[in-house]
């Protein structure tokens, strides 16, 4: 069974269909990577997914169980969504952020547990973020953010992560770092999909590349089937490099069609 | 922990204050020895029905402002942000001022905390209505100031058509905020609603700490912002429209006690509910013994020592912030 089924989903925003007929299956261990053009519907697939946005038609089934029936703390417990902008509104800990994680956990009123406590932690290991634990969110750069949010997200030991654009304000280094943890993440059993614009590293990480395009699923398959010319063609209207390495694809865009 | 167990003595402090500072200052032995007698002296009547129930309304009210100061704070994720905002103080006294415009306050006791709790209750129900159920900040902001401004315009309209001087004094005398002169019946009328405000109140300290991280995070970690917002607007209408019944609007404890105790609790917006609670009423009743000290003869009106502290403390707040920043 998928751990996470989506059938013919359609997603508009007001009279402007955004989302067409998607479907989509994501198995358990599985790291599939959402690619794309600007607007062509990765973050709002996941927003969908995440239950922020109402559906047009169409079922997201978690684990066999239809997430619209599924009460907000309910899917909470399963499903972890990493937003694009990582806006933080009170200069908090890093810890004390992370632990935000656990809230779909939490009883009513209740401390955090020692379980709590193991998970923020291995949370906060597999982001790298341990060596700042103490310090308030406003005394981090862009990218040291990033990891703590992700940390956040990683918190509530979800059985899915989607996560949107989680490498975009890190440096190449930090950058292979969530990708190997996330697709670590992937190999213990948790399903992932993760927007991404840097097609060489979606091609290295995931097990899977799915390109939306005009509203639809233009490709959906293994990274070296998804990323060919014409797809690259078609998807973001550019010509690019393509190289195949012994260590997996290099895809550089070089100039527009 | 310890920040609350501090708050609450000086509470307590603050509470006993008040007990023995009025007219005339009674030194704690001297309150002793007159409850322990048995016989009924014009000081234990004092005692008894003036000043303990003005104790015991600074306490609720300024618990109030405080804790709803501070729910409002986490849920706009805005300092700025004060009980009043969403239009319950305004439409609180309004209701009041038809009490008084009306004759109805001279008639019965209740009429004013009445016409305030009903006007209060009018005002929230405008504010649920025109903010929807989207849920968003900007419209439930919207909506507050657009109910704040008709109802301080139609009691400017009453205070306009007030039949004669003095009537319009009452009622601007009243607006300015105080405890002064408030019996038990007062305490009772509204320390229900203040109580189940504030209960109401606390159950949403989670849900403010998620929204720390917006509101698409904070629905994603599992709380319903709409059931959220509900909860915030009917135990503020609840508490402050009770708290602004009784003793007209009294501003700047809402808004400066969050702000003060904020980095107290490492800037959680959940730690901050009990501990603004504790603040608000601690600064109100320290206020309200200071406007005795200050003028025992013509009493300075409460709301009116608040705004003149208030105000300049505020600024310099917003100095220290900024420095701090820079």
């Amino acid at each position: 069974m998928s751990e996470l089924s989506i059938h013919s989903l359609s997603v508009a925003y007001g009279r402007r269909s955004v989302l067409e007929n998607i479907t989509l299956e994501v198995g358990g261990g599985e790291i599939v990577g959402l690619i794309g053009a600007n607007g062509s519907g990765k973050t709002t697939l996941l927003k969908a997914i995440a239950g922020l946005l109402p559906v047009t038609s169409g079922d997201i089934l978690i684990q066999g169980r239809a997430a619209a029936m599924m009460e907000v703390r309910e899917r909470a417990k399963y499903l972890s969504y990493l937003p694009q902008s990582g806006s933080v509104f009170w200069d908090i800990t890093v810890e004390m952020l992370v632990s935000l994680g656990r809230l779909p956990h939490q009883k009513w009123r209740q401390a955090l547990t020692s379980a709590d406590q193991d998970a923020i932690h291995a949370a906060m290991r597999a982001a790298d973020v341990l060596a700042f634990a103490t310090r308030p969110i406003s005394q981090l750069s862009g990218g040291e953010r990033s990891r703590v949010l992700l940390a956040r997200a990683l918190a509530s030991n979800p059985a899915i992560l989607l996560a949107d654009e989680p490498t975009s304000s890190l440096d190449p280094g930090h950058a292979i770092d969530v990708m190997k943890k996330l697709q670590g993440l992937a190999h213990s059993g948790m399903s992932l999909i993760v927007v991404m614009h840097d097609l060489t590293l979606a091609a290295r990480h995931c097990d899977r590349l799915v390109l939306l395009h005009e509203k639809k699923i233009a490709a959906d398959g293994p990274p070296a089937d998804v990323l060919t010319a014409e797809n690259l063609a078609a998807g973001f209207g550019v010509r690019a490099f393509r190289q195949m390495t012994e260590e997996g694809p290099v895809i550089v865009p070089i100039d527009r069609v | 922990m310890f920040l609350l167990s501090l708050l609450g003595v000086i509470v307590l402090l603050a509470f006993m204050a008040s007990l023995l500072v009025g007219r005339s200052v009674t030194a704690l032995p001297d309150l002793l020895s007159l409850l322990l007698e048995s016989e009924q002296g014009t000081e234990l009547l004092i005692f008894q029905e003036v000043r303990l129930p003005r104790a015991i309304l600074g306490l609720l009210i300024g618990a109030t402002l405080g804790l709803s100061g501070a729910a409002m704070q986490g849920f706009l994720r805005n300092p700025l942000a004060e009980p009043g905002i969403i239009g319950v103080s305004a439409s609180a006294s309004f209701g009041a001022v038809v009490a008084f415009y009306f004759g109805f306050a001279s008639l019965f006791a209740f009429a004013l905390p009445l016409g305030g709790m009903i006007g209060a209750a009018l005002g929230v129900l405008i504010v649920q209505l025109l903010a929807g159920r989207g849920g968003s900040p900007l419209s439930f902001i919207l909506a507050g100031v657009a109910v704040t401004s008709f109802a301080a315009a139609l009691t400017s309209l009453a205070l306009n058509m007030a039949e004669n001087p003095f009537a319009a004094m009452e009622i601007m005398f009243w607006l300015m905020g105080s405890l002064a002169d408030r019996s038990f019946d007062h305490v009772w009328i509204s320390a229900p609603f203040m109580l189940a405000g504030w209960a109401i109140l606390l159950t949403t300290g989670r849900a403010l700490d998620a929204l720390t991280l917006g509101e698409e995070a904070a629905t994603t970690l599992g709380f319903n912002l709409q059931s959220v917002q509900t909860r915030l607007i009917i135990g503020t209408a609840l508490a402050v429209g009770a708290a602004t019944s009784v003793a007209g609007a009294i501003g700047f404890i809402g808004l400066v006690v969050p702000h003060i105790l904020r980095r107290f609790v490492g800037n959680r917006p959940g730690a901050l509910l009990p501990a603004s609670a504790l603040g608000g009423a601690a600064l109100m009743l320290i206020a309200d013994v200071a406007v005795r000290l200050l003028s025992p003869d013509r009493e300075l009106k409460l709301g009116v020592l608040t705004a003149l502290v208030g105000a300049p403390f505020f600024l310099y707040l917003i100095l220290r912030e900024r420095k701090r920043i820079s």
